[in-house]
């Protein structure tokens, strides 16, 4: 896949801490209903399901479809009971998947 | 009778305009199978309204990329918390938008997305709760440009 996502959240946070979290993921996110310049439709190619997981256990995830924007962005939040790894997940049509992972550290 | 005065006449005229301008508001028109969608989400229920803040632009000068906002009132603890969210755009080419999930990780049901919108047309959000409650949102958008290509 072509660049990194891009994701934004806090490097720390106290324990019970609702936190906020911006990704965002570059993709064409092609919606099957335009036509190339010989008119015919340019298949369709998008992120299907993001989810994001915080050390195993599920914390959002979001299925897609054609109507969202090229280079997908989502933000949400996430509760932080203990340090760890968030797991992000960009699943593509043709079954690729995109991954990331941050780690968050409770705050002394 | 005594004649009108300006202001009144002015009155009159806003209250015209009102009242011609409403209907087109309430019923753009939908073009694709939003109420399929919706009833396979709602098992065929009525959802209630509230609870959801719908955060849109009322106008849109592009349509491939609308942000949108949603914020649903909600403890989120065990007890209570929001499951499911459908986001829906009835004059789209296909209805579906996006289908967030959340979970109790998820500390607040709140979300940003960008969206495509291909018309003038109403985005309406449908909250199912962990109880099965349902609360509907719906707003309408005003775009200048599609976003769908064509």
């Amino acid at each position: 896949m072509a660049d990194k996502p891009r994701i934004k959240l806090p490097k720390e946070a106290a324990k019970g801490e609702v936190i906020q979290i911006k990704t965002l993921v570059s993709h064409v996110m092609e919606s099957g209903q335009r036509k190339d310049a010989q008119g015919k439709t340019i298949p369709r190619k998008i992120i299907n399901k993001f989810a994001c997981e915080f050390n195993g256990k599920p914390v959002f995830s979001c299925a897609l479809e054609p109507a969202i924007s090229a280079n997908p962005y989502i933000q949400f939040d996430a509760k932080v009971d203990e340090a760890g790894t968030f797991k992000f997940s960009w699943t593509d049509d043709d079954g690729s998947v995109i991954t990331a992972e941050e780690k968050i550290a409770l705050k002394a | 009778m005594k004649a009108i005065n300006r202001r009144q006449a002015f009155a009159l005229g806003g209250g015209f305009v009102m009242l011609t301008l409403m209907p087109m508001a309430a019923d753009a028109e939908v073009t694709n199978d939003a109420a399929k969608w919706i009833e396979k989400f709602t098992d065929g229920k009525t959802p209630a309204k509230g609870k959801i803040s719908l955060d849109l632009p009322e106008i849109a000068e592009n349509g491939n990329t609308v942000p949108l906002s949603i914020n649903i009132e909600s403890p989120m603890t065990a007890e209570s918390y929001v499951k499911d969210v459908m986001i829906i755009a009835d004059g789209n080419p296909n209805a579906g938008v996006a289908t967030l999930s959340f979970t109790l990780l998820s500390g607040k049901a709140e979300a940003s997305i960008r969206i495509r919108l291909a018309t003038t047309q109403n985005v309406v959000a449908i909250a199912k709760m962990s109880d099965g409650s349902l609360f509907m949102e719906q707003k309408t958008v005003k775009v200048t440009i599609g976003g769908c290509g064509g």
